[in-house]
């Protein structure tokens, strides 16, 4: 199977909500630093940001600029288009964030064919706007 | 330990309406079809649908995807003059056969004494399972997922399905495998949705929806409903047909699955897993029993990949090898000797969610309750134990062990 290029989802038809745990992520992605929910009591990382530490029950919270680079745990390769149905390559990947160890995020990889993206591949942040000023970060082939 | 509840309630009574392709149910609407797989589930109990006093079901508090049924609604509709129990299993699909446990629950603390465990599903155009997570509104916890186009749970699946590929070797060779066999049980179900044999050249044909899997790795999009009746063994005595035993089950799961695909987080080994290890566990300590006790195990079937990694999560075969275990035939029913094939245990000898119809897991219960009772279609022969499970799914999912009685 030839699928051609990844890319990234367009960002126009992507939107986002925040809550109060969540929102801190988001501001940092809009001045493009990536960062990752820590425990500010046992240090442990976790992702998606939650109230509660799961590991020790505190609630103070650390928000680290992470180095930005990340390795391919897992990837999908699909080549429709979610919101129109159009052809459209895109590689949804799960990732394990570099200075975060446990935390991972759900992104596309771009900067390389789809056929070539496989488990342990280096990538780094690539930042993606999106609606109502917000910025996602995906990755790209480091 | 053995179950508290072991052997003392059964499933006396089964009921389905027609299966239809996605949408196609209407103008039928999820009260008629609801009502209609009750009303058949009593007819073979035996018993008049007034006499039903409890709800088990699964799926969130409403009960139900897309649209709703309800308690209330469906008390309504049939006229029950009372009703004294109404319970559900949380989470998704993962709760179908631990509903029997909510059923059994109930039966036990003396608050029913018939109960119905049902799902209805209709997948209008407005609203379809299979784009659920990327047809619905932005929230901040999905905010973590959607954006990176994982719509559907095909899509999750896939993901796990790749991590469980790169550990292990495991061929797409054993999907076909998995949708070929189970395939191979449907040509003689008159109401079952795809009934031809399926060709290596169809299966490979079949388009990547997300690869590694193809659409013929997914299950139907079917609308359409079914019920069991639970009920206490010394009422299922007086029932028409052979009780089906509840002699095991169990639901839940352990925090490495967590909140699982929806959240990506899972450690090795349990990424490429079904998250089915704990509740294994639980089920073969209360029944003490291990895989290879069981005569059919009917396994929730709504991704092929999902089988294998419930094999192994199961003991079936170690974890890690059940694409060999798969690709030796071993999950086959073979119709000649009505049994298995090379010293397997038949997997969902009525076709699954893959090839019989989707709803919700549903089928395989009625399946395991047929199996038995000795009355399937392709009957193993002397089946005294069926396995059937729910999930993989958020958590909890669930099994439950039938027992011939």
């Amino acid at each position: 199977m030839t699928y051609g290029p990844a890319r990234a989802l367009p960002g126009d038809q992507i939107k986002i909500t925040t809550n109060p745990d969540t929102e801190p992520f988001w501001e940092a992605a809009k001045e493009h630093k990536l960062t990752a929910c820590q425990c500010g009591a046992c240090g442990k990382f976790r992702m998606p940001p939650t109230p509660v530490c799961p590991e020790c029950g505190s609630r103070e919270k650390n928000w680290p600029t992470l180095p930005g680079t990340a390795t391919v745990f897992s990837y999908v390769v699909c080549n429709k288009n979610p919101k129109n149905g159009e052809d459209y390559v895109y590689v949804p990947v799960v990732v394990d964030l570099d200075g975060a160890p446990g935390a991972r995020l759900n992104a596309n990889v771009s900067g390389c064919d789809a056929d070539d993206v496989y488990i342990g591949m280096k990538v780094v942040v690539d930042w993606t706007p999106i609606q109502d000023g917000w910025v996602l970060p995906n990755f790209k082939k480091a | 330990m053995a179950w508290a509840n072991q052997d003392k309630t059964a499933i006396v009574g089964i009921g389905a309406t027609d299966y239809y392709v996605r949408g196609k149910s209407w103008p039928r609407t999820i009260n008629d079809m609801a009502a209609e797989a009750i009303m058949n589930a009593c007819a073979d109990a035996g018993i008049s649908h007034k006499q039903i006093d409890g709800f088990a079901y699964y799926s969130t508090a409403g009960a139900g995807y897309l649209d709703k049924f309800d308690t209330a609604s469906l008390m309504e509709t049939l006229g029950m003059p009372h009703i004294s129990y109404s319970a559900t299993l949380t989470s998704g699909g993962g709760g179908c056969p631990g509903a029997i446990g909510l059923a059994t629950a109930g039966l036990m603390n003396e608050d029913c004494t018939y109960t119905v465990t049902l799902m209805a599903l209709q997948q209008l155009p407005q609203h379809r399972l299979g784009v659920v997570f990327g047809a619905s509104a932005p929230s901040p916890e999905n905010s973590f997922l959607q954006p990176s186009g994982l719509v559907g749970p095909g899509h999750l699946m896939s993901m796990l399905t790749r991590r469980h590929m790169h550990l292990y070797g495991t061929q797409p060779e054993a999907f076909k495998e998995i949708v070929q066999a189970t395939r191979a049980n449907t040509h003689n179900r008159p109401k079952a949705v795809r009934r031809n044999p399926l060709s290596d050249e169809e299966y490979w044909g079949s388009p990547m929806l997300a690869d590694p899997l193809r659409r013929l790795d997914f299950c139907l999009e079917t609308d359409g409903a079914v019920a069991v009746i639970t009920t206490t063994m010394d009422r299922a005595k007086d029932c028409r047909h052979k009780p089906a035993v509840v002699h095991a089950c169990a639901h839940g799961g352990q925090r490495e699955w967590g909140r699982a695909f929806a959240w990506m987080g899972m450690p090795d080994p349990h990424f490429a897993s079904s998250g089915h290890k704990f509740t294994a566990d639980r089920i073969w300590a209360q029944s003490g029993l291990t895989a290879k006790d069981v005569d059919v195990a009917l396994i929730y079937d709504h991704f092929s990949p999902m089988v294998l990694m419930q094999l192994e999560d199961y003991g079936f075969c170690e974890k890690g090898e059940g694409s060999d275990y798969v690709l030796s035939g071993k999950i086959r029913y073979d119709a000649a000797t009505q049994g298995g094939v090379n010293g397997g245990v038949p997997v969902n000898t009525h076709g699954g969610n893959l090839n019989e119809a989707y709803i919700i897991g549903m089928t395989h219960i009625v399946e395991g309750v047929e199996q038995v009772r000795g009355t399937a279609i392709n009957q193993v022969k002397d089946a005294e134990f069926a396995l059937v499970s729910g999930g993989p799914a958020s958590l909890p999912v669930s099994s439950l062990i039938l027992r011939s009685a």
